[in-house]
């Protein structure tokens, strides 16, 4: 704390004696301690040259493209300095400062489809790879950095305009600069009765959220952001603009009514891919519900966990429990959250079905919660779950920062989350198979990880968490490394496979999806070699690579 | 150690260019933009929490009950991050909003 103490006080006589060098290396020094600094930066001028080339590209021809960029977005938003790169690191990474972390050349940071559209013609041109990203606040899997080093970030963020909100029809037209806090300011502001449905953290976009298959918590189905999108706009590795869905047609006034159109539907090529930069995209959004009520079910016999996970999916394909239900438990003690969301009287009546469908497991208790009716005053605002009443915060990365019981905790993590099959048997196999695999993968307890937190975000489905503490020390992240992959294969040999993973884990995860040969993964490359020719659009994201760069 | 104090010289140098021309009212702005879903007092403000915990009672928990904060100080942080912070980048903080920013937010510092 004195530390601190004189951190900060040298930085304020370091900026009262600026530019006297002495100072500023004592606020530094005592800075160093406490906030991580980046590599060695170089004068911040937009012209500055970037130490680093992208792999295959002369510095001679990054020089023609940065400049033809420069000319497109202006000087101010093409970012080659040492400093301002920095900032596109990905401050979780599990190769911190490592050989290994994945590191951007430059960032370039369009505000227009025009501009996106030139600056893909450019790198394409010049076999640049770029990696776009929308709010870059993809923490836990990669952050903002690029999955292949060397890429340009092709940073959205400056495109963050709302551009339809419909209020009758229930969705809404963003940008993928547009963050979910933004969404909500502007349906607030124009005093729409719709909900957004965010992830925990607010900060996110709601295309990128979408694109890296992400979820959220309020009701179904806009919890599964990428199911509940309707109509895209992407530029592909050419530069030519595709609409999808009904936005094919001129003059469409549907492209966020029905999100098939006709013909081969191709959305899904975008969900994890690298086939395009999405520049625009729909969602449904839900109109407001009149209430929300939960309740929780307990059973305390393992075997009961097997009829508890079977009502609990007869209720949601029936379409009673809509909420995102929360699933706690070890060994013997299992219990399912299950929120109701709807008209109030509508609601109470299913709570009363879910009662007597629940009574018929001897021995299970229900616990019926208040109904909370919408929309919420301040004072219950204040105590609930902001998320699951579609109100976006970030009160999520307390469970990185300092408390009590972990008053120097590494700062960061990153997820293990494997699907499993969504019944009681498959949840007491794997509840087993942590525990027993928990020694080993943890040297013995001397790794602490987090979980696994059981998560239904997605209708079906059941995602078994498990969070890896990162932070910038070496050894433990090595150490976490390990486990994390160790963790994969053991998970992958029962036939459970990742949803999402890290950007550094992304070739070991699609591995595991061998089928034939890896079939899946020879035909998404062929799919990619046929748009993406020259294999600048996110190169091995999600394990996809293009031709150069795969490995024999 | 040389990387934190030129990364320092940039940053005040952002500043001392930047700060003249802020627009009254962005310091604010930007800080209910950015800063205020994790810094303000009550639930639900990891911010908050971690520094309650990292000062104890020595400095108040909230950043905009500080008195110690340079508008130096805050821009260091805001580019490089600290713990579970991550830095912020120019497309959602620019060099001439992060001026305002800090100056709104350090309207209580005293120098030592
Ligand atoms: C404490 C904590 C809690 C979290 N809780 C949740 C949660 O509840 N739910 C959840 O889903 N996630 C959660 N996350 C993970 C993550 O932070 C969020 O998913 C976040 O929304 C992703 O970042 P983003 O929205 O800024 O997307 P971005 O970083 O902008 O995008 C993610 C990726 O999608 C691709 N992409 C983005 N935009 C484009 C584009 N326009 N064109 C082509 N490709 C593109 C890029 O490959 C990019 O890396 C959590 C993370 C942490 C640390
Ligand atoms: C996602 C939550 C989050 C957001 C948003 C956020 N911070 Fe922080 N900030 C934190 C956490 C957590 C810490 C505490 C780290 C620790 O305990 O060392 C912190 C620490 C700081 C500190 C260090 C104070 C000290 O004495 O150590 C400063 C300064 C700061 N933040 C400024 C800002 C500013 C300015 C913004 C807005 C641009 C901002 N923060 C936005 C989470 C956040």
């Amino acid at each position: 704390m004195t530390d601190r103490r004189s951190f900060l006080q040298a930085a304020a006589a370091a900026a009262a004696a600026m530019p006297a060098a002495s100072s500023l290396a004592a606020a530094a020094a005592a800075g160093a301690q406490a906030a991580t600094p980046p590599p060695a930066p170089r004068p911040a001028t937009s012209a500055t040259a970037p130490s680093r080339l992208p792999p295959g590209v002369s510095r001679a021809d990054f020089n023609k493209v940065l400049t033809a960029w420069r000319g497109t977005v202006g000087g101010d938003w093409v970012f080659t300095s040492d400093a301002d790169v920095a900032l596109y690191r990905d401050a979780y990474s599990p190769y911190w400062d490592e050989p290994e972390e994945r590191v951007a050349s430059a960032a370039v940071a369009p505000q227009t489809l025009e501009q996106v559209q030139a600056v893909v013609r450019v790198a394409n041109q010049y076999r640049v790879p770029l990696y776009a990203i929308s709010t870059g606040r993809n923490l836990a899997y990669g952050g903002s950095a690029p999955a292949y080093s060397g890429s340009v970030v092709l940073d959205l963020k400056r495109m963050n305009r709302v551009l339809e909100v419909s209020e009758r029809n229930a969705y809404a037209l963003v940008e993928p600069g547009v963050n979910y806090l933004d969404l909500y300011e502007h349906i607030t502001r124009a005093n729409l009765d719709v909900w957004i449905d965010p992830p925990d953290p607010g900060w996110g976009s709601v295309i990128g959220n979408a694109l890296d298959g992400g979820g959220g918590w309020t009701a179904s189905p806009f919890r599964d952001h990428f199911g509940s999108h309707c109509g895209m706009e992407v530029v592909l590795a050419n530069g030519e603009v595709v609409r999808t869905g009904m936005g094919a047609l001129p003059n469409s006034k549907s492209w966020q009514h029905n999100k098939w159109g006709y013909g081969p539907w191709v959305d899904g090529l975008f969900r994890q891919g690298n086939m395009g930069v999405v520049t625009k995209m729909g969602f449904y959004l839900m109109p407001r519900p009149e209430a929300m009520q939960s309740a929780t079910v307990q059973v305390t016999r393992t075997e009961d966990a097997v009829p508890l996970i079977d009502t609990l999916n007869l209720l949601e394909s029936q379409h009673v429990v809509n909420g995102s239900t929360q699933l706690f438990g070890a060994g013997a003690s299992w219990s399912v959250q299950i929120p109701i969301y709807g008209p109030e009287k509508v609601v109470r009546a299913q709570m009363e079905y879910c009662k007597d469908k629940f009574a018929k497991i001897a021995n299970s208790r229900f616990t019926e919660g208040e109904l909370v009716r919408t929309p919420l005053d301040a004072a219950t605002l204040a105590r609930v779950r902001k998320v699951n009443f579609g109100v976006p915060d970030l009160s999520t990365f307390a469970m990185l920062g300092r408390n009590a019981q972990n008053p120097s905790p590494p700062g960061g993590h990153i997820g293990f989350s494997p699907i499993i099959p969504r019944t009681g048997e498959a949840l007491l196999e794997y509840s087993k198979f942590y525990t027993d695999n928990l020694p080993a993968v943890s040297e013995r307890g001397t790794l602490r990880f987090q979980g696994p937190v059981y998560m239904t975000n997605w209708d079906r489905t059941l995602v078994a968490m498990i969070m890896f503490p990162i932070g910038k020390d070496k050894i433990m992240n090595a150490k976490m490394r390990a486990a994390f992959e160790k963790w994969v294969q053991l998970a992958a040999e029962r036939g459970w496979g990742e949803y999402r993973t890290p950007a550094v884990f992304q070739d070991l995860v699609a591995n595991t999806y061998s089928y034939n040969n890896r079939s899946l993964t020879r035909m998404r490359e062929t799919i990619k070699d046929a748009l993406d020719p020259n294999g600048i659009l996110s190169p091995g994201r999600y394990g996809v690579w293009p031709k150069h760069l795969r490995k024999a | 150690m040389r990387a934190a104090t030129a990364t320092l010289a940039l940053i005040l140098a952002a500043l001392a260019g930047a700060a003249s021309a802020a627009e009254p009212g962005l310091g604010e702005s930007v800080y209910k933009r950015w800063c205020v879903h994790c810094h303000s007092s009550g639930r639900g403000n990891p911010g908050t929490e971690s520094l309650r915990v990292k000062y104890k009672d020595s400095l108040p928990a909230v950043l905009l009950d500080r008195t110690d904060l340079s508008p130096q100080a805050i821009a260091l942080f805001v580019r490089q991050g600290v713990l579970s912070m991550p830095p912020f980048r120019k497309t959602e903080i620019t060099d001439a909003e992060l001026a305002a920013l800090a100056d709104y937010m350090a309207s209580k510092y005293v120098k030592p």
